[in-house]
């Protein structure tokens, strides 16, 4: 039966699409016709069937996002993807997070046409291509979530909240946000680069978030209450464990889904953790997947060959890397950028020290010798053959390939790998050609060493 | 059923020259043929191979394995098979130098390092970033900038030992570097040298190159002082196999020869 378009947002643009990074890759199929596979051409991706109950929920998560705005029935607060969004919603926020919105302009192909609206007021085109894309939208008033969901922009916030963790730039960003709507920043500074985590290291962060606490009273109103930060806190620890299980069943031979198929249907664990409508969500794709290894049906077919992606993935050109890689019978199995919403901590006792702990624990905040140990352990647990790293023009924080670690990985595991150049939004920085031939140049070498299972 | 005789095609359809070759089943070449990629990559390649065709003396039908390479490698209606250049570089040179080594390639829009083992198994590999620098086209905007034509720079660097560094790596920029390189008078032939310098060293600086070094592709085909330059930079030798240009023309048409052995094989 056909949907009626007004229950969901994405059939009214006439698109089988969710929001990033629940995004689906018809966003870009309709932001670029003609740029990807033909029509004609069997497309190799096999669709996940929980995907209409994962675009039901971030639909319900925006439009609550607009009832809040348009109402005032609850306070806004913007947290970047790995902020402190645990403590947020203990205080009734509903919480927005402004890089699952570029992460939509670079699966929506916009972003080429944004970013310049930015770097003319002084952003360079070489800073986080999100945070370009994020404020041109704003500047041209331009963004897919008006055709989806009826908002005029992104969410107006009242309050806004960072954590340096990942970079930086997520601080700048949020401040062009508070210079335009004179609303509070605020944040966690993280050290970076970091081996093993100190008692000192932890103690610092914790106290940290706890001196946000009078801020989030006075712009939510309300009293903290442990127990419900509590209640928060253990809601994102089972969502976590059961992203964690989902990404899990890719170890499984032969892999029944791939990185692209996680960079969407992490959208629950990104935007709503915390939420139980998350954790309830990812029961339902786990039985799906699992019931796809019962009855030995895998994400790529005939799956021969196995790979890790390091980096952020290129948003514009997620179906035609899927295309690219079902192509050659090679699966991405496993990925930095899907694990990085797995967070252990977040069952710890102590809610702060769980929240210091998760938030620095994560591979971008680590040294190169904890990232080269990591990577290791990806590749025994996941059979990988071969990795690709990503080098994102404008993010250096995530481009792993800079400091030698593909080639010590190279040496000591033996595991080739490409670099391919790129961007997560910016796709003047991408060459399709260069990609793909490197892809297959590796695909190349793998049968050539025999290493076909 | 090819029988004893017949012969095997590799066509490279690069981004700047399309690249033929036909051997026969001894692996000899029989035909090299090379121009212009044009805008019709389909077109360019089927008059590449017509043209190969008849300096051969051969026939279509004589041809039992056909395998493209190179950024038109779909563009070739006639192939069998694809393969990156990448690939096709490796099986060229070890076909010729069947010893371990890095291979560099110089082509017209990147370059590439290659390293193959003894065994001619490819170890690793690495493209240029999407700049000109390091490939043909920096030295074709030099050559403009310059007046000359990209012909005539070779003989030119050939005259002196005095290179004029040029230190950027943006193309834009080393054009700049270069007028006022010109307006303190400084000799054309150091800035001519100066450029192939610069290609050489954006080269080097990709991968480390161990044992020997063996450099191919278009740059060197014409340039034949870019050996010599590298060769100075990295202190030792450096292997240029005949027809540089047509490495990875070869290397897919080794690639058909084996493929049809194969089948042959198969069938037998
Ligand atoms: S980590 Fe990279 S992509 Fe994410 S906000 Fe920072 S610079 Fe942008």
């Amino acid at each position: 039966m056909r949907k009626n378009a007004r229950d969901d947002p994405a059939a009214r643009l006439g698109l089988d699409a969710g929001a990033a990074f629940g995004v689906s890759w018809t966003f870009q199929l309709d932001a670029a016709k003609g740029d990807t596979v033909p029509e004609e051409k069997k497309s190799l991706i096999k669709k996940i069937r929980s995907t209409g109950a994962m675009k039901k929920l971030m639909a319900d998560y925006f439009n609550e996002l607009k009832e809040a705005q348009d109402t005032g029935s609850a306070k806004i607060a913007w947290c970047t993807s790995v902020g402190p969004a645990e403590l947020l919603r203990s205080f009734g926020f509903q919480v927005y997070f402004p890089e699952n919105h570029g992460a939509l302009l670079g699966a929506s192909r916009i972003a080429a046409e944004l970013i310049p609206a930015a770097n003319a007021i002084g952003y360079s085109p070489d800073i986080c291509s999100y945070l370009t894309s994020d404020v041109g939208a704003y500047l041209r008033k331009k963004t897919p979530l008006t055709p989806a969901f009826g908002l005029d922009g992104a969410p107006k916030a009242d309050l806004l909240v960072y954590n340096t963790n990942q970079c930086r730039d997520v601080q700048d960003w949020l401040a062009f946000y508070q210079r335009e709507w004179k609303v509070p920043l605020a944040g966690i500074d993280s050290p970076r680069n970091l081996g093993e985590i100190t008692k000192n290291q932890v103690e610092s962060l914790a106290s940290q978030h706890k001196a946000l606490i009078p801020l989030l009273e006075e712009v939510s109103g309300r009293r903290f209450d442990i127990d419900r930060l509590r209640e928060v806190m253990e809601s994102s620890y089972r969502c976590t464990q059961l992203w964690k299980t989902v990404l899990k069943l890719a170890e499984h031979k032969p892999s029944p889904l791939t990185f692209f198929d996680g960079t969407i249907h992490m959208g629950p664990a990104v935007v709503l953790r915390g939420d139980p409508r998350a954790e309830a969500y990812y029961k339902l794709l786990i039985s799906e997947l699992e019931e796809r290894i019962a009855e030995g049906h895998s994400a790529v077919e005939d799956e021969s060959l196995r790979f890790y992606w390091e980096g952020m993935p290129v948003w514009g050109k997620l179906r035609d890397h899927a295309e690219t890689f079902a192509g050659h019978k090679a699966c991405v199995v496993a990925s930095t950028y899907c694990n990085s919403w797995i967070f252990e901590p977040l069952g710890s006792k102590d809610p702060f020290e769980g929240m210091a702990l998760a938030y620095s624990e994560l591979f971008i905040v680590r040294s190169e010798e904890y990232k080269e140990e990591y990577l290791a352990r990806m590749v025994e647990s996941y059979g990988i053959d071969g990795f690709i790293y990503h080098d994102a023009k404008t993010c250096p924080n995530n481009s792993n390939n800079r400091y030698g670690l593909p080639e010590r990985i190279q040496e000591t595991l033996g595991v080739p790998h490409v670099v391919i150049n790129g961007d997560l939004n910016d796709l003047r920085m991408y060459s399709e050609e260069q990609a793909r031939t490197q892809f297959e140049a590796l695909v190349e070498q793998l049968h050539e060493r025999g290493e076909l299972r | 059923m090819t029988g004893e005789s017949g012969f095997f095609c590799g066509v490279d359809i690069g981004a700047s020259a399309s690249k033929l070759v036909l051997i026969d089943r001894s692996g000899d070449a029989a035909a090299r043929v090379v121009r212009h990629s044009g805008v019709d990559y389909a077109e360019t390649a089927e008059l590449c191979f017509a043209e190969a065709l008849e300096t051969a003396g051969a026939t279509r039908e004589q041809v039992h394995g056909v395998v493209s390479t190179g950024y038109g490698r779909d563009n070739v209606s006639f192939a069998d098979v694809r393969r990156t250049e990448i690939h096709c570089h490796g099986v060229g040179c070890y076909h010729q130098i069947p010893r371990a080594m890095a291979i560099i390639d110089i082509g017209g829009q990147d370059n590439k390092i290659i390293h193959l083992d003894a065994r001619g198994r490819r170890q690793s590999f690495k493209m240029n970033r999407k700049c000109a620098a390091g490939t043909g086209a920096f030295i074709e905007e030099i050559a403009l900038r310059l007046g000359l034509d990209v012909g005539a720079l070779d003989a030119l660097a050939q005259t002196t030992a005095d290179a004029v560094k040029l230190s950027s790596f943006c193309t834009v920029f080393a054009k700049t570097e270069i007028l006022a390189h010109l307006r303190q008078g400084r000799p054309v032939e150091g800035i001519i040298r100066g450029a192939f310098q610069s290609v050489i060293a954006r080269v080097v600086e990709m991968d480390t190159l161990d044992g020997e070094v063996v450099l191919t592709g278009g740059v060197v085909a014409h340039n034949p002082t870019i050996r010599d330059i590298l060769s100075e930079r990295i202190g030792r030798d450096v292997t240029v196999p005949p027809f540089p240009q047509f490495t990875g023309a070869l290397g897919a048409a080794v690639l058909a020869l084996r493929d049809a052995a194969a089948t042959e094989t198969k069938d037998a």
